[in-house]
């Protein structure tokens, strides 16, 4: 039983049923997989909106700081999307959004000797976290597709006398 | 017992919990045979709704056999008796019961006082939908507790099927009532958007109350099938302009009554571009409804005619055109469904054939399957229209 659903029993009376065994959830995989990159989203976008200075100085980009916190807000954006009904279009978002960051530190790369190392970590750490949004956008377009050809209904009127006579 | 469990958005769990029990001498207790997802049932696996909280057992289309019964529910019950249980939880008694408002029932909501402050006055408590409308646990069970058990009920004639008698407790009234309450004449066109469940019982309402002619609305090709199945003059919004098709199937004037059976999870699609705003909006917390359905029907509905909403809306919408309302003399008729008004005359239609509401059902499964289904139905899989769980 989970600690939210233990705590809400108090808002039920005390002869209604309670979860003794909790079952398999209709929460698959790549949909658990979306939330924690939505929450990842969420939380880095506060960092960079709140620490775009340190961050700058960290990868060698004194003066872009209003570029950093505008990735902030896209990452909180794409985060919200992704913790939606719909995530599949908030990892888009944040597969684009991997893409502008990629471009940048390379950009960055180039420019700084200083902060390279710091750099070079940050590349990594992206590249590695689009390959699992990749896959997570993949995966969630694979399982909530609609599959296989539509059946034809044409023989359900519901009407066992007959339909009504319309004009 | 086994029942779908509500943990979370999207998280529906088979849980075993402990058994219901009669804590009321008004409550009986059902074996639930047979029990359905409905599709606001969705809404709630979306969160779209405030008020769900874990450990809340869903469901609120549920029939089933007697098993226990109150000492005052005595006098309308018996052991064995086979009864269909309707979603909206009723006293029989008070103001609004005896006028035949069941659906705003004023005593059976027991969190009165939060119904109060968010909705202005109370409504009837419901089953499985949600602590503003009551908390009570859902059908989607093996057992279940029926409250207020001697007026909350319809009895099974022993002719008729699970399957036939089940829609009694909610889709087909729901159907019968979006119908009714348009008024429909015999020169009236009458169009329906969405053809989902209460769709489909809205399409065969219309026409058994003498529609002239049904248009219904959709873009899913097997929907738009089953709609043709009745009779239906059928628009995929995909590939037609929807104002286009209706003002040539009326000469221009727009159709007579309009039906709204989508309700607050309007399609999205860059075609309909307000729907792309309202999900934006929906997803950052601006708006709580996509009313897409409700701007189109205002739209194209002939001036003087009737805009009838079964579907379900939650709270706040935005960019309503009301003064086009206004001035094109619109009447708007709304609700959750006052199942009881309309029970008895529909079960007299299903034993004479008039109608037979097992029509509609897709797919019979297992309780356990329960939470696979839900990502089925809402994924639109498997030409999913409406599922019957058996538990």
């Amino acid at each position: 039983m989970t600690i939210l659903a233990r705590a809400a029993d108090r808002a039920r009376s005390a002869r209604e049923p309670r979860i003794l065994e909790t079952g398999r959830s209709s929460l698959r995989g790549p949909d658990r997989l979306a939330r924690g990159l939505g929450w990842f989203s969420i939380a880095l976008g506060v960092i960079e909106l709140l620490g775009a200075r340190r961050l700058a100085r960290a990868f060698g980009m004194q003066g872009a700081e209003w570029l950093i916190r505008s990735y902030g807000v896209r990452e909180i954006a794409s985060g919200l999307g992704a913790l939606s009904i719909n995530p599949a279009s908030g990892i888009a978002s944040r597969i684009g959004g991997d893409g502008l960051d990629l471009l940048t530190l390379m950009a960055a790369n180039c420019r700084t000797r200083k902060q390279r190392d710091n750099v070079e970590l940050a590349l990594l750490a992206v590249a590695g976290v689009s390959l699992l949004d990749l896959y997570c956008h993949q995966e969630l377009s694979s399982l909530h597709q609609r599959r296989g050809t539509a059946r034809d209904y044409r023989d359900r009127s519901g009407f066992p006398n007959g339909k009504p006579k319309l004009e | 017992m086994k029942a779908l469990v509500w943990h979370g958005k999207q998280d529906i769990r088979c849980d075993r919990v402990s058994d219901p029990e009669i804590e009321d001498p008004r409550d009986a207790i059902i074996k639930v045979t047979s029990c359905a997802i409905c599709g606001s049932d969705l809404h709630l696996f979306h969160n779209l709704i405030p008020a769900m909280l874990p450990g809340d057992i869903m469901g609120h289309e549920m029939m089933g056999e007697v098993v226990e019964v109150g000492s005052t529910a005595k006098n309308a019950l018996r052991k064995g008796d086979r009864i269909v249980v309707p979603f909206t939880i009723i006293c029989g008694e008070c103001d609004q019961c005896k006028r035949g408002n069941f659906s705003v029932c004023e005593r059976t909501n027991r969190k009165k006082a939060l119904a109060d402050k968010v909705f202005g006055h109370t409504t009837a408590g419901l089953f499985g939908y949600t602590h503003l409308t009551g908390g009570y646990p859902g059908g989607q069970a093996e057992y279940l507790r029926v409250p207020f058990a001697d007026a909350t009920h319809i009895k099974v004639p022993p002719q008729l099927s699970d399957e036939q008698a089940l829609f009694l407790g909610d889709i087909l009234p729901t159907g019968w009532q979006a119908a009714a309450q348009c008024d429909i004449a015999p020169t009236d066109i009458v169009a329906i958007w969405g053809c989902g469940p209460v769709g489909q019982m809205a399409i065969r309402s219309a026409m058994l109350l003498g529609a002239r002619t049904v248009v219904a609305i959709d873009h899913l090709p097997e929907r738009l099938s089953m709609a043709e199945a009745a009779g239906a003059i059928t628009i995929d919004f995909m590939q037609d302009s929807v104002v286009g098709r209706l003002n040539d199937l009326t000469d221009g004037k727009g159709p007579d009554k309009c039906i709204d059976a989508v309700g607050l999870e309007a399609h999205v699609s860059p075609a309909q571009p307000d729907s792309v705003l309202d999900r934006a909006k929906q997803m950052l917390m601006l708006e709580n409804d996509r009313p897409h359905v409700l701007r189109e029907m205002i739209y194209v509905c002939r001036p003087a005619g009737v805009i009838s909403v079964p579907g379900v809306y939650s709270g706040l919408v935005d960019k309503l055109p009301l003064g086009m309302a206004m001035n094109k003399g619109l009447t708007f008729r709304m609700g959750q469904t006052h199942v009881n008004r309309w029970t008895d005359d529909l079960l007299r239609r299903i034993e004479e054939g008039q109608i037979d509401p097992s029509f509609v059902i897709t797919h019979t499964v297992r309780l356990e399957d329960g939470p696979e289904m839900y990502r089925v139905f809402r994924d639109k899989q498997d030409s999913c229209i409406k599922v019957v769980l058996k538990p």
